[in-house]
């Protein structure tokens, strides 16, 4: 088996946060485990999937590798060198090789920039030297190659659809030929059948171009459709991680077992059957 | 005797562009202690569908075609005239609960208002009756939560919290305007198992809105499709998943990624149907 | 590449220009300010007579003589030296327009600036910076104000540099409440994380989404503005004779309001609050275009 290209050891991000319960004049403050003591590997070309409810610490494990959010304590090493402990100026040229796509593909685009502009930002940031025409070039490829007509290249991101605007996210993430994108919630705030478009989108891309993907969701079955393996995070640890077909049908911690449970299935008799051993479990206890 | 009758229902807004049609031509119809589930993505009308008939459009939305709620027509009546039949017969509960409780008022107060105000009950006696359908709806130590403020509730007992005084008087009618999208999946599946539950120990009818196929497959006999304002396919719900007719409702079931099923590709909703005239 | 074909996008600042100028009152408003600042550059090529000239005819019988006629050449009378009130109110106009606008314009700038750095930045940097504003603030103001021009003397530029130093105050602490907003907002996020610095996130990302409230804020600094000049010319403190501003002009009009000469009082009052319900409506017109709940 080859090297990763991201390994993660043991990363803690701590906050501080005001203890209400506490009392006393002055505010005592308590900690937040946000993510406490995570520890994975990532292997180039593959997809890693992070699921967990809302406020499991999934945003913030990856927001700390790429040190939006200050790690607490950890490593994570990419090509070798740890992420953390690298100067700004070497951090930089690693960010042209790690992309990130958000959750709310309106808000994650700045309203008063053309799509054009908007891709091209990571162009200017780490291609200086690239001339006006030049760029512009790579925006119109890319927008092709994420499934939009390059004439918009001009409009503004309210004149967008939902979709359109993931793609442009997309896009942007794209253009500096990154080895690893991280995807938080990135078809979360889509309807479903733009969710299928978009999570088509970035297959096909990933299949084509080989990056390594870390695909966040609190949906498990777009995780398990779009991920080789699957991480579960639960209260900042991990509680779980295999293959995808592993966790899916031999889920080994209760937490995952109960995640699986709750999903519906859009089946009528499968589902009114799972019901029905639901209400029997709450029964029982 | 069928609880609800709708028949060409039509939501119109009136903006600065123009006339926007949100909703088409909507009938159906709803049995006693049945659930109907409204299944369409943003902008289909499902919304606003439920608010025509709950008489809760803005002031520059009008409604028309019937709405009759056990014979009597409810769409487009007087605001004094719909109050009776709000909690007392039709309640709705929302995405997000917040909107409805007062963050600044405490639990009991807000639950036993309705109880003074709908049933001329005595303080004593509504505080006993709330706290009897904290207890249904399975919040725990019910006795002395009643006493705290919503924003000491996790979004799921909240949730709960909202269902509770929804059913506080006794409707026949209950709609659900996506009452789980902002809930995780784990308590999700808690809520919709405790509606049916009290489906079946209140007996009454449910509207559910949904966006979710997953969550209509488990709930509902019934299922109306709906996509940019018009009915696409209403059915028996295991009758639309057997065998869906309409080429927006295939699409649909088929664009959603599944735990029981693997593929390559998701198959994604054609809108050709569009084309090919009116649908 | 097919730029023949590239579609034209409609900018956020090109809606807002369509949804303003579907609103009559603050179109009135526009129309209304630029008639008067028209007039107040304009006008003086007109006029008979210089604003610091005596007519001394009418000197000393302002009531009688000093009526507004076209014969005389005093379009507006004149005042109770006998000078003639048309120039007079003419030039007052341009002092008051350009404290207000100067000293709106030091207030957008230095606040925006200021405000911008404090929310971005944050931390210890962000609580020293506005813990300065807010002793700032404590300061009464009008009466730091009254010692400087007692002290230095009377003077245009005195009034900028008093007015200035205190009117950005509001203005930094609104921006820098917009700057927390949009700090959190995914896109910044997104230019952090692809690397862009510092002063490039604030010029590209932060700035150009705060000049809508910005320009909200300076329709309503401006009249502010003017407001503060005008009440410092009431007391006598204002611009130095023969020059004159607005407030100094009410103030003599309302003190010779009892030998019959209103004019005195109404000419330069008519500019005063037309050109303050102008800026008014203009203020409440951009908030409405601006306004991102409309969108």
């Amino acid at each position: 088996m080859s090297e990763p290209i991201l390994s993660v050891r043991n990363m803690k991000v701590w906050f501080d946060v005001r203890d209400d319960a506490a009392g006393g004049i002055f505010p005592k403050t308590k900690k937040l485990k946000a993510v406490d003591g995570v520890s994975f590997d990532l292997m180039p070309g593959e997809t890693l999937g992070i699921v967990g409810e809302s406020g499991c610490g999934k945003s913030t494990l990856a927001r700390s590798i790429i040190r939006l959010v200050k790690a607490t304590s950890g490593e994570a090493i990419w090509m070798g060198r740890d992420l953390l402990t690298m100067s700004d100026s070497d951090m930089l040229t690693v960010r042209k090789d790690i992309q990130m796509i958000f959750q709310d593909p309106l808000a994650s685009l700045n309203p008063r920039m053309t799509c054009g502009e908007i891709i091209a930002e990571p162009l200017k940031t780490h291609s200086k030297g690239m001339g006006k025409a030049e760029r512009r070039e790579k925006v119109s490829a890319m927008l092709e190659k994420v499934g939009m007509d390059p004439s918009h290249i001009n409009r503004y991101p309210h004149e967008f659809s939902g979709g359109q605007c993931q793609r442009i996210g997309i896009a942007r993430a794209l253009i500096t030929n990154p080895k690893l994108i991280i995807c938080d919630e990135p078809v979360s705030a889509l309807d479903v059948s733009v969710q299928a478009q978009v999570v088509n989108l970035l297959m096909a891309l990933q299949k084509e171009l080989g990056i390594s993907l870390l695909f966040i969701a609190h949906d498990l079955s777009v995780v398990k459709h779009i991920s080789d393996r699957i991480m579960v995070l639960y209260f900042g640890n991990v509680v779980e991680i295999g293959t995808s077909k592993q966790v899916i049908e031999a889920p080994q911690h209760a937490y995952t077992q109960k995640l699986i449970a709750s999903i519906p299935i859009p089946d009528p008799r499968k589902e009114m059957a799972r019901r029905e051993v639901r209400r029997a479990k709450r029964a029982a206890k | 005797m069928n609880i609800l009758d709708v028949k060409n229902l039509s939501v119109t807004f009136n903006t600065p562009d123009g006339d926007v049609h949100a909703v088409n031509d909507v009938s159906f119809t709803l049995a006693e202690g049945k659930t109907l589930a409204i299944v369409g993505e943003s902008g289909s009308g499902k919304s606003q569908s439920a608010f025509a008939i709950m008489g809760l459009l803005p002031k520059n939305g009008h409604a028309g075609g019937s709405v009759k709620y056990m014979g009597d027509e409810i769409l487009n009546i007087s605001e004094a005239a719909i109050n009776k039949y709000r909690a007392n017969e039709i309640a709705m509960i929302f995405q997000d609960p917040m909107t409805s409780l007062n963050p600044y008022m405490r639990i009991s107060n807000q639950l036993t208002e309705v109880l003074v105000h709908h049933k001329g009950m005595s303080k004593r006696e509504a505080l006993v009756e709330s706290i009897k359908m904290l207890d249904a709806v399975q919040i725990p130590e019910a006795a002395s939560r009643v006493h705290m403020y919503p924003h000491e509730f996790s979004g799921g007992m909240r949730q709960r919290v909202m269902i509770a005084m929804s059913l506080l008087c006794g409707p026949k009618l209950l709609i659900a305007d996506e009452p789980t999208t902002a809930l995780d999946v784990t308590v999700q599946a808690e809520i919709m198992d405790l509606l049916i539950d009290l489906q079946e120990d209140f007996g009454m009818a449910i509207i559910l809105i949904t966006h979710d196929m997953g969550i209509v497959a488990g709930t509902c006999e019934d299922t109306l499709v709906m996509f940019g304002g018009n009915v696409m396919e209403y059915r028996p719900t295991l009758d639309l998943f057997d065998n869906p007719q309409h080429p927006y409702t295939k699409g649909l079931l088929e664009a959603v990624p599944r735990l029981d099923r693997d593929v390559e590709t998701l198959s994604t909703v054609s809108y050709d149907f569009l084309e090919g005239g009116k649908s | 590449m097919n730029t023949e074909t590239v579609i034209k996008g409609r900018s956020l600042w090109s809606d807002a220009r369509r949804r303003f100028f579907q609103n009559k009152a603050a179109v009135a408003g526009v129309i209304a300010l630029t008639c008067i600042v028209l007039i107040s550059f304009i006008g003086p090529y007109f006029a008979v007579w210089s604003f610091e000239e005596i007519d001394w005819d009418t000197m000393g019988s302002a009531a009688t003589l000093g009526k507004p006629s076209f014969a005389s050449g005093h379009f507006f009378g004149t005042d109770d030296l006998g000078r003639d009130l048309y120039s007079r109110v003419l030039q007052g106009t341009r002092v008051s327009l350009k404290v207000g606008i100067i000293g709106a314009g030091i207030a957008v700038i230095v606040g925006t600036v200021y405000g911008t750095v404090a929310g971005y930045v944050g931390g210890s940097t962000d609580q020293i910076m506005m813990r300065i504003v807010d002793v700032l603030m404590s300061i009464p103001f009008m009466f730091v104000l009254i010692l400087l021009l007692v002290i230095f003397g009377r003077s245009e530029t005195m009034i900028f540099i008093g007015i200035g130093m205190f009117a950005w105050l509001d203005m930094s602490r609104i921006v820098r409440g917009q700057t927390l907003t949009l700090k959190n907002k995914e896109f910044v996020e997104a230019a952090r994380a692809t690397g862009v610095s510092t002063p490039t996130i604030i010029r590209r990302h932060i700035v150009p989404n705060l000049l809508g409230i910005v320009a909200i804020y300076a329709t309503l600094l401006v009249p502010a503005m003017i407001l503060t000049e005008s009440f410092i010319s009431f007391l006598g403190l204002g611009v130095q004779e023969p020059k004159t501003s607005w407030g100094a002009l009410i103030s003599e009009g309302a003190g010779t309001i009892r030998y019959d000469t209103e004019w005195q009082l109404l000419f330069p009052l008519a500019f005063f609050v037309i050109t303050l319900f102008s800026f008014f409506f203009i203020g409440d017109g951009l908030r409405d275009a601006l306004d991102p709940k409309d969108r």
